[in-house]
């Protein structure tokens, strides 16, 4: 394994370099008392420009991008990132800008994030946008809060989020945090919500349900308007978790399907990397009937034509984040959606959706298919069948990365046993589907043929499978510096 | 492809989906565009902003101009760390996974606190964060935040926790610094920011010592590049420090994407928010790293989880981890005493100017507040037309603070602009701009 930037360090190595001290050269000593002062230096690392770089370009040869192969991660829409995006994201004009400069001279950011607002709404179905929300957990927390502002103006303060079983984790979590109570509703044999479950579970201390539709089994609720009528009618909201969006762009939109609440993913979406875990960007569009609790500030064009942020807004929930969002990513998710125009965005979800079916028809003879549907942009199946051979979805997952292909997403949805979540994206060919399928009908050869290949796998990757049962019982979360012992 | 999918058109694979709910007018957006277009319109509407290179900016309060080495942009712009997801799979993600763990360490060594986690989205999420893990430790629902903390990082931490019925209380800031008498009793934390909003420090081992007197956590919220010089969160007893990290290579980029920072005592490990990178063997005894500690996370735990997030903000903390790097033991010093004298300097400077006098009297290291003879906001306008952007107006967050203004002076800001700065703003008051105010 390669060495740590810290072990790399030697003393007296440089590569920085900073500006000459053209003012007065006052000792620290007179510009900060003693109390105040840091008396030993943080042990950054010491190394050569060099070093550095090598250092890291030798880590990221450890990695895998979507630049690098097929990403079939299901839920996770790792489609290609186009490099313009990175290339208008970095003009001066956009990176190089305070946020708070006079809106004087950010006229232009200001027009981008107003326009993209409007994008997002029309694409949403719905009436106005926030771009604060730094990801699509944040966006869910948002809408919560949102949900609870809209509720509490009624005058009403009911309790409890609606949530399926198949939902990601994050909606639950979002849910505690805001404050409410998550109620779990099963799916019924069709992989939709169970009617029954959810009429029962409806009251009127029911502040709303949050869905993901298509759902994380990648099948559209086919009772999606008998749902949002059910919850409206105990007075509750419908929050579209827009993780799975790229599946009906232009074809369905979540306010037409009743939701009043939707968060995008633009890393999902709209082709913003992932950046190895972010960051991404949650903008959330809501019905008019929520405009007024939006967060703060909201930005306005006014009669001229100029734009201003407006801060006087006094329904708002206030602030879920510092300043207004994550604006760079957000310039990539216009340039994107600027690029494709509304014909492209459709013609995307169909590939996607055609080529998530493609792949299916690839592999279903391998594997247990639990919902035997059409599936849109993602499908879940059931690695069962290896058992019989002593293997696992997580041993499948280990032997595809030695076929030089990214694993699905395993072991989720939970109402799925040795799940594999496929997802390929629009942006593959038929060639990288042909690769991936080739790819999962070896690795289930070799479990058939030779299962210990799976269960030791991988055997080409820089480390073997890592014990991470050991780390989370003693944590190991820094560097352990010699003079430190152990 | 449809023959093997078994369907006859591009319309059947969606038959599941109600016609109800079916859209069947084309999305009202505009029509798609080639690349050099799309280059030529963003490059439009870059050039309606004024970038912070067209201007001499003093410009600070939680986002800060400092130079970024070219090495930032070499590294965090491989494809391999740009474009990979969450690192789910460890034995294929070593290279972020490292970078993750390096991290950490930086923080660590940064803060004085043994455990950080693998980043947050900004400042103020961090803040959010660490209150939440101080009510859940203490189980209190009071806290104590200083006025002196930014602003917006108060206005987020209490938008966050709407639903949780917290009572947040406030500590005064009057005179640049926050009041000495802390009413910490029954309170689950005590929150104060080092420097804080108008650039003033604070006597942070008596606040933490106030708040555990009382039984309280001492959340601090600290400035990175200031840590090259000031004593760190661990010397003085906090339990959590959190902050912004864009000043560690980062670009300003109109507020995000940033990254919070977050370090914790041993005590609260168990109760971090965020992702966790741990060291680890493989089955052949070779060091490698993993996500740890997933049992606090949602994926796992659900509605009994530690926080939702599901991400960090991994390639912001790569480009602080590749700029602590560069910066190394020697140069974040180096780095925040140039700060300090120069922003000495201009402090020295401006008070020369009849009219002006300090906000903030002691100490500084790289940011301050002034009090102008007339209201500040007019003040910017008319110098933004000289090409300064010369400060944040503090009025817009504080009632009666319109003729405070809070400048920030990095190692990019030379005499001569400083110099002509002092003269602007001399010229500038020296006129009667009552119709400016």
């Amino acid at each position: 394994m390669a060495s740590t930037i810290y072990e790399r360090s030697r003393p007296g190595r440089r590569a920085f370099s900073l500006p000459p001290c053209d003012v007065p050269e006052r000792r620290l000593e007179e510009l900060l008392p003693e109390t105040l002062r840091r008396h030993a230096p943080a042990r950054l690392p010491e190394v050569s420009e060099v070093q550095l770089v090598r250092h890291f370009t030798e880590l990221s040869t450890l990695d895998y991008g979507v630049d690098t192969g097929p990403y079939p991660l299901g839920s996770c829409t790792m489609k290609y990132n186009p490099k313009i995006n990175e290339r208008v994201a970095a003009l001066e004009g956009l990176r190089d800008l305070h946020p708070y400069q006079p809106e004087s001279l950010a006229q232009g950011a200001l027009e981008l994030m107003y326009t993209l607002e409007r994008w997002l709404a029309e694409i949403a179905g719905l009436a106005a946008t926030t771009l604060q929300p730094a990801a699509g957990a944040h966006g869910e927390l948002t809408g919560l809060l949102l949900m609870r502002a809209y509720h509490e103006a009624r005058g009403r303060a009911p309790h409890k989020i609606v949530i399926p079983d198949t939902a990601h984790g994050t909606n639950p979590a979002s849910v505690v945090m805001a404050g409410y109570e998550a109620l779990s509703v099963r799916s019924d044999g069709r992989g939709g919500i169970d009617m029954d479950e959810l009429a029962a579970a409806l009251d009127g201390d029911v502040a709303g349900l949050m869905l993901t539709n298509p759902n994380t089994l990648g099948l559209f609720d086919e009772h999606i308007v008998a749902i949002a009528e059910t919850v409206h009618a105990v007075g509750g909201l419908l929050y579209y978790d827009g993780a799975n969006t790229n599946a009906v762009l232009g074809l369905s939109r979540p306010g037409d399907m009743g939701f009043d609440i939707v968060h995008f993913n633009t890393h999902k979406t709209f082709s913003t990397p992932h950046g190895g875990g972010g960051p991404g960007a949650g903008p959330i569009v809501v019905r008019d009937t929520l405009a007024a609790f939006l967060p703060v500030p909201v930005i306005v064009r006014e009669a001229d034509g100029r734009y201003r942020f407006d801060y006087d807004r006094p329904q708002s929930i206030g602030k879920v984040r510092t300043f207004y969002g994550n604006f760079a990513v957000l310039v990539r998710a216009y340039a994107y959606i600027r690029a494709l125009g509304g014909e492209g965005l459709r013609t995307a979800s169909e590939a996607a959706v055609l080529n998530a079916n493609y792949v299916l028809a690839g592999i279903r003879d391998l594997f247990d298919v639990p919902y035997d549907r059409r599936c849109m942009h993602e499908f879940v199946v059931s690695a069962e069948p290896l058992k019989q051979y002593g293997v696992k979805a997580l041993d499948l997952a280990k032997r595809l990365l030695d076929y030089g292909v990214h694993p699905p997403t395993t072991y989720f949805p939970l109402i799925v046993p040795e799940a594999l979540m496929i997802e390929p994206t629009e942006t593959e060919s038929k060639d990288e589907l042909d690769r991936v399928i080739a790819a999962i009908r070896a690795a289930v050869d070799d479990a058939a043929r030779d299962p210990e290949l799976l269960t030791t796998a991988p055997h080409t990757m820089p480390v073997g499978r890592l014990d991470e049962v050991g780390a989370a019982r003693h944590p190991v979360l820094r560097q352990r510096f010699p003079e430190d012992g152990v | 492809m449809l023959a093997v999918v078994g369907v006859g058109s591009q319309e059947e694979l969606y038959a599941e989906i109600p016609e109800t709910v079916r859209l069947r007018a084309p999305l009202d957006l505009p029509a798609g565009i080639s690349e050099s277009e799309l280059f030529a319109e963003l490059r439009r509407l870059a050039g309606a902003n004024s970038p912070a290179g067209a201007m001499v900016s003093f410009l600070g309060a939680g986002a800060y101009d400092h130079y970024v080495p070219a090495v930032v942009d070499a590294i965090t712009g491989r494809s391999e760390f740009a474009t990979a997801y969450t690192p789910y799979q460890p034995e294929r993600s070593q290279g972020v996974l490292q970078s993750i763990f390096e991290y950490q360490t930086a923080i660590c060594e940064l803060t004085g606190l043994p455990v950080a986690n693998a980043s947050m989205y900004d400042a103020g999420t961090a803040l959010a964060e660490a209150v939440m893990i101080a009510v859940t430790q203490t189980g209190r629902k009071r806290v104590l935040v200083s006025r002196g903390v930014h602003p917006e990082y108060r206005q987020v931490l209490a938008t966050e926790t709407a639903g949780l019925a917290l009572e947040i209380a406030e500590a005064a800031c009057d005179d640049g610094v926050t009041a000495a008498a802390l009413r910490a009793a029954d309170t689950a934390a005590v929150v104060l920011q080092q420097p804080n909003f108008f650039g003033g420090l604070e006597d942070m081992a008596t606040a933490a010592r106030a708040a555990h007197d009382a039984g309280a956590l001492f959340i601090a919220v600290v400035d990175p590049i200031a840590l090259g010089i000031l004593a760190p969160p661990g010397d003085y007893g906090a339990d959590i420090a959190v902050g912004d990290g864009q000043a560690l290579g980062n670009p300003l980029n109109f507020g995000g994407p940033y990254l919070g920072f977050m370090a914790v005592g041993e005590a609260l490990v168990r109760r971090l928010p965020g992702r966790l990178v741990g060291e680890t063997v493989d089955v052949e005894g070779r060091r490698g790293f993993v996500l740890t500690l997933q049992t606090r996370e949602q994926h796992i735990r659900r509605e009994k989880a530690t926080s939702n997030i599901c991400s960090n903000h991994a390639l912001n903390a790569l480009a602080a981890l590749v700029y602590l790097s560069w910066l190394g033991k020697q140069g974040l010093p180096e780095l925040g005493l140039l700060c300090a004298r120069k922003a000495d300097y201009l402090r020295a400077r401006l008070l020369e100017i009849p009219g002006v006098a300090p906000y903030t009297a002691g100490p500084i290291v790289r940011e301050f507040a002034l009090r102008l003879p007339r209201p500040a906001a007019g003040i910017i306008s008319a110098l933004a037309e000289r090409g300064y952007l010369a400060g944040v107006d503090a009025g817009r967050f504080y009632a009666g603070l319109d003729d405070v203004l809070v400048l920030a002076v990095t190692e990019r800001r030379t005499r001569a602009e400083m110099d002509a700065f002092a003269g602007a703003l001399a010229d500038e008051l020296a006129t009667p701009g009552a119709d400016r105010g």
